[in-house]
């Protein structure tokens, strides 16, 4: 004993009990051996049994903050227009039927994603109305809770409403600027190289891919040293067949392409109703580009080549993923 | 040595007068000379105040007479309103800045320049990046009204930076000024009761808080920083925020009769608003300001987002609800259903 202090052994015992951690009503601790809760049976606070929210009452508290939120404009955005709260809250559960009833997408090698840091997803393209990247970033979003942020073509941000979703949900202008911004602050991005000539072409030509651009992305991606995704996107090509294109009509209106499916325009908005086929999502090895130099973005010849590599990879997986496929529907 | 002498043109301006008072407080600054048509709007004490045009040739004779080695050029206007019109407004913009590069390169004691320009310059079109920095140049030059002008200004400024090498240039783009003192047609717009905006189009947009605007243009003064800078607040916010942020109701206007919306309110008085505005408001535009922060040195008080809520804060709008009440309506809403079929009700999320 240090300070020569005796204490008696019955009293030390005592003190290590708890005590209550109330006080008495002048104002001294109060002595009582505490129970489970910290306080002696004559302090415990009364706790009335408060039952958990039931799902309904959560929904409805959820809703309503969302809405007060939205009417007081209390939300971020990023530079590029990302408005996380509308996206997570209104437009992703908007797909969620599409995805998990609709086409019953099935997706393969997600592991393949990252879960934090830049990556570059380079998909085919097709099915008329481009719902395959709304449902590729539908799928990402549930598998691993990332956001894809899609690159869209110029048409897209000329549009009124659809202009404005693009942003809000995160797209931005398929360009350098854009692209090397984003992936420099480790975004995940998602680009379909093939444009419209992939979105618009014949049924005939299904599941085979465009010409790739000018092999843009693939620069951006050796500067970037991203890793390059490719994901082959196997079922969108059967939900609007274009059996013809009429292109004066399209010229006329400004579209790159005036599509003419089995139901549409025969059926007038009814042909706006995509045929239920069943999808699957393959997203395939990264490329790494961070073994390469990133000089070599300058070398037309070495940009062509992984460019070619890359669309190879997605042909074959398409061709892989088809071969195996029971049926368009099932 | 003797201080810094310098000349503001612009002078009775809110920005030129507010940076006269700014330097009127710094004792290394020997002599301020500002230069206008109209007299100062603010109070000065030692700033000489010479009515001067500077679309006359005579400016140089000021320049000379005065020995300024500095010259911050902010009459560069934006509303066509307050000058008589549009072609008046490019008279003074363009005719302008060229005669007073003209008399500065004639000028030998002149060793810096200081001009105030803006983010407009990038126009605004759904074809072109996101996010501007300062050595991209958009897919098509603005061709109309206050951008073109202010294309016009920066090519003389760079071209008279080009023969006076010994000059050192400051080019700053401004973004959109707010604040509770600036009046320009953005902060009358967000004071209309009911603002119209494009159907289908929400734009990003950017502010700079006016404090922010007037240190920059100190610090271009003061300190040495040749360049091209973006100036704007950190972020970005959507004009639909805004408006829900400052509790006023949009009115959406189908897009081909923006324009005819547009002269309807500049008939009223209220907003001074240029149909070449009408872009701005549908694609929005955002500068990106990484290089002021790191190059020139400063970083905005104000992100966008405070800045935008300092002004509806200082301006007292009138709004149609407060958050308060928001969140009230919020709790009481909650209350009122979830108490239909259910007895207990727990706290709703805290607000």
């Amino acid at each position: 004993m240090a300070n020569g202090r005796v204490v008696p052994i019955e009293q030390a015992r005592r003190s290590e009990k708890p005590r209550c951690a109330a006080r008495t009503a002048d104002g001294r601790p109060c002595k009582n051996l505490a129970d489970e809760s910290g306080y002696c049976r004559r302090h415990r606070p009364v706790i009335r049994e408060v039952e958990a929210p039931t799902a309904f009452q959560q929904w409805l508290a959820d809703s309503l903050a969302f809405a007060r939120r939205r009417a007081t404009g209390d939300y971020p955005i990023d530079d590029f227009g990302f408005d996380r709260d509308l996206t997570e809250n209104v437009l992703l559960p908007i797909l969620q039927p599409l995805f998990d009833r609709w086409f019953r997408v099935d997706q393969i090698g997600i592991e393949n994603i990252p879960s934090a840091g830049a990556a570059l997803l380079v998909s085919n393209h097709s099915g008329t109305v481009p719902v395959d990247s709304l449902m590729m970033k539908y799928g990402v979003y549930e598998a691993t809770g990332r956001h894809v942020r899609l690159l869209g073509a110029d048409l897209v941000f000329q549009m009124p409403v659809i202009s404005e979703l693009g942003r809000k949900s995160g797209s931005t202008l398929a360009c350098t600027e854009d692209t090397t911004r984003l992936l420099r602050t480790g975004e995940c991005v998602g680009v379909f190289p093939e444009g419209f000539k992939g979105v618009g072409k014949p049924f005939r030509e299904r599941y085979k891919l465009q010409r790739f651009g000018r092999g843009g992305f693939v620069e951006v991606a050796l500067r970037t040293q991203t890793p390059i995704i490719p994901v082959a996107i196997v079922g969108a090509e059967e939900i609007f067949p274009i059996i013809a294109n009429l292109k004066p009509l399209a010229r006329l209106l400004g579209f790159p392409y005036f599509p003419i499916t089995p139901t549409f325009p025969l059926l007038g908005p009814l042909g706006a109703i995509p045929l239920p086929s069943k999808w699957l999502i393959e997203y395939g090895e990264p490329i790494h580009t961070d073994q390469m130099d990133p000089e070599a973005a300058n070398d037309p010849m070495f940009v062509f080549n992984l460019t070619d590599q890359v669309r190879d990879a997605i042909q074959q997986t398409l061709y892989k993923n088809l071969m195996h496929r029971r049926s368009v529907f099932f | 040595m003797a201080g810094q002498r310098i000349l503001i043109t612009g002078i009775s301006r809110f920005l030129g007068g507010r940076l006269a008072q700014r330097l009127e407080q710094d004792p290394d600054v020997s002599s301020i000379i500002g230069v206008d048509l109209e007299e100062p709007s603010v109070e000065l004490t030692r700033t000489e105040f010479v009515r001067a045009d500077i679309r006359n040739p005579l400016i140089v004779k000021v320049l000379q007479a005065t020995e300024v080695d500095t010259v911050v050029h902010t009459a560069v206007i934006a509303t066509p309103g307050s000058v008589g019109g549009r072609s008046q407004m490019k008279e003074i913009n363009v005719i302008g800045t060229m005669q007073l590069f003209a008399a500065c390169q004639k000028a030998e004691s002149l060793r810096k320049v200081v001009m105030k320009s803006t983010t407009a310059v990038y126009g605004s079109e759904p074809i072109d990046p996101a996010i501007f920095s300062e050595d991209m140049s958009p897919h098509s030059q603005p061709k109309t009204g206050y951008a073109k002008d202010a294309v016009e200004v920066e090519h003389y400024a760079r071209a008279f930076g080009r023969r006076r090498t010994d000059i050192g240039l400051t080019i700053l783009r401004f973004a959109n000024f707010i604040g509770p003192m600036i009046d320009t047609p953005l902060t009358r717009y967000f004071s209309l009761p009911v603002v119209p905006t494009a159907l289908g189009f929400d734009p990003r947009m950017q502010f700079l808080h006016e404090q922010d605007a007037i240190e920059i243009l100190y610090r271009a003064t003061r300190e040495d920083h040749p360049g091209t800078f973006n100036a704007a607040g950190d972020g970005a916010i959507y004009l639909s925020k805004a408006i829900r942020m400052a509790g006023k109701i949009s009115v959406p206007v189908l897009v081909p009769l923006m324009g005819l919306v547009a002269s309807a309110v500049r008939q009223t008085g209220l907003v001074d608003f240029a149909s070449d505005q009408i872009k701005f408001l549908m694609y929005g535009r955002i500068g990106d300001v990484d290089r002021l922060k790191k190059q020139f040195g400063y970083t905005p008080q104000y992100t966008t987002e405070e800045a935008f809520k300092d002004f509806i804060a200082k301006r007292k709008l009138a709004k149609i609800f407060t958050h308060e009440q928001a969140a009230q309506w919020e709790r009481d809403l909650y209350e009122f259903l979830a108490r239909r079929g259910y007895d207990t009700v727990p706290e709703p999320e805290k607000v």
